[in-house]
């Protein structure tokens, strides 16, 4: 049996028919989307890899049946930087070497903007490790993503209070 | 993952009709069932998808002074709830100590209480396990058993709830509201998960079909706000299971405890209760003296099951050094580690 479902992926609305309910949030957008920025490491929900916003939240999108979010609005790294302009957690991942290989940046950074949206860790470097938990990084580049973090936060309150003078 | 009918009931009516059906299951969030579907653990033959149900996802304050929590509230969502956190403080530590802030904000009230155990033999379907297969023994009995239960297990059984939400939801006498066949009907928590026995697969006072729709917090509960405490001991700081876990709440009166609250996580196949350990500290003074005739209490009929011996003693300290905890206070912002004995701010004595 087939099911249509509509989402909004990175500003824009897609239709898509599943000719399959297993299909993962992780998998319609690497494998029908081809955004393959979001990765599949663990592909358990144990990683963080896969981490996209749902509705501005934080997930791991490979616990997460697409067909159970029909309708939903959906950022993936994709869609952070504005045409060549980086997001500002992406630039501060750049400054602060947040990463080695490379493979679970994405899902760090999306993890960290879901967060800064959450208000949870200000700049506590010992808030940041615990809210960042659900994101690992083999390389063990940790120092620079907690670096990184602040400094983004840093500049967002930064643009706030600026915006609020 | 075996493939499976996807259902979308738009009422309750519908829906526990839909899962009344053998082989049919409930789907909220998923984080725990998806994962188990992947590893051939859970194998349904039709998801009923209760996500898109309306009015399960209210955090409401009810006219007597309790409070009623939809089903389908996010485990994160609960927890930052203000007003919440600040009556139910407990609660709230508990539900930020567990999984990672992605699961948090995705998994629901309804499915963090019917989480399967983590016991590594359930979940690897090469392994015997009495709960996964009616039956077929139990690999953990002699197998990697450090973290397993050490009060009320069987022979048949020996794995632990993982829940962190669950312990001080049981301390505070919460209650179950289930929508079933023959209509809505409530039972307390501390009766929702069932010990092993000789029956570890049924795992829940549930029927077929049962959806759970809400879960409530009694008026007496709020008594408890300024010392309540929830501590777990887990084997890395952040994004772990409890090894052991304890909710302490008191309320005191006149320098005297009036009531206590105590239940553990991670010691059995479901939150544990400490009744025991509550009568002896009806009375008296919050002294040291006093949580550890308490502590001694509430583990007097544990009983290692395996290379775990090291988790009664444990328990006792995590008991002592969660009543302290509350005796103190509960502080004014929940710690920068939920729940953890290192926390910066724990301020505790080593019992």
């Amino acid at each position: 049996m087939n099911h249509s479902i509509s989402l909004t992926v990175n500003g824009a609305r897609r239709e898509f028919v599943l000719d399959d309910p297993r299909v993962t949030l992780l998998d319609l957008l690497r494998e029908r989307l081809h955004l393959t920025g979001t990765k599949k490491g663990c592909d358990r929900g144990q990683c963080g890899a896969c981490t996209i916003l749902v509705d501005g939240k934080r997930i791991n999108s490979c616990l997460a049946l697409a067909i159970s979010h029909d309708g939903a609005d959906i950022l993936t790294i994709e869609g952070v930087g504005r045409g060549d302009q980086l997001h500002p957690v992406q630039a501060a991942f750049i400054a602060h070497d947040g990463f080695q290989c490379g493979f679970c940046t994405p899902g760090q950074i999306m993890s960290a903007i879901g967060m800064m949206s959450e208000a949870q860790a200000g700049n506590d470097p010992e808030r940041i490790r615990e809210c960042m938990s659900g994101n690992l990084c083999r390389c063990g580049a940790y120092a620079g993503i907690v670096d990184a973090v602040l400094d983004a936060q840093a500049g967002m309150d930064e643009s706030n209070q600026r915006r609020s003078a | 993952m075996k493939q499976f009918d996807y259902v979308r009931p738009a009422t309750v009516a519908e829906a526990v009709a839909a899962a009344a059906q053998p082989g049919a299951a409930y789907l909220a969030a998923g984080t725990n069932l998806l994962d188990l579907m992947k590893g051939g653990v859970s194998r349904p033959d039709r998801l009923v998808d209760v996500t898109h149900l309306d009015g399960l996802d209210r955090i409401e304050r009810l006219a007597d002074g309790g409070v009623r929590i939809g089903a389908l509230v996010s485990n994160a969502d609960l927890a930052h709830d203000a007003d919440f956190a600040k009556s139910y403080p407990a609660v709230a530590e508990a539900l930020l100590s567990g999984a990672s802030a992605q699961l948090r904000n995705a998994a629901t009230v309804g499915g963090n209480l019917l989480q399967r155990t983590r016991c590594a033999y359930f979940y690897d379907t090469a392994s015997r396990c009495n709960k996964r297969e009616a039956g077929s023994g139990c690999d953990a009995r002699d197998g990697e058993n450090r973290t397993h239960a050490v009060l009320g297990w069987s022979e048949n059984c020996i794995a632990t709830h993982p829940s962190d939400f669950c312990v001080p939801l049981v301390a505070l006498d919460a209650i179950v509201e289930i929508e079933g066949r023959n209509g809505r009907r409530e039972i307390a928590l501390d009766e929702l998960h069932r010990l092993p026995g000789d029956t570890p697969e049924r795992e829940s006072a549930l029927e077929p079909g049962d959806l759970i729709v809400a879960v409530r917090l009694p008026p007496a509960a709020r008594g408890f706000a300024a010392h309540a405490r929830y501590l777990k001991v887990r084997d890395r700081t952040s994004y772990a299971f409890a090894v052991v876990s304890a909710a302490a709440a008191l309320r005191i009166e006149n320098g005297k405890i009036a009531e206590a609250r105590l239940a553990l996580g991670g010691v059995a196949a479901k939150p544990w209760r400490a009744r025991a350990a509550e009568d002896v500290l009806r009375n008296v003074a919050p002294t040291v003296d006093a949580f550890q005739e308490a502590a001694w209490r509430a583990l007097t009929d544990a009983k290692p099951s395996g290379d775990n011996a090291f988790k009664i003693e444990l328990a006792r300290r995590i008991v002592v050094r969660a009543l302290t905890l509350a005796a103190a206070g509960t502080p004014a912002r929940i710690p920068a580690l939920p729940a953890s004995p290192f926390a910066s701010t724990s301020g505790a004595i080593h019992a």
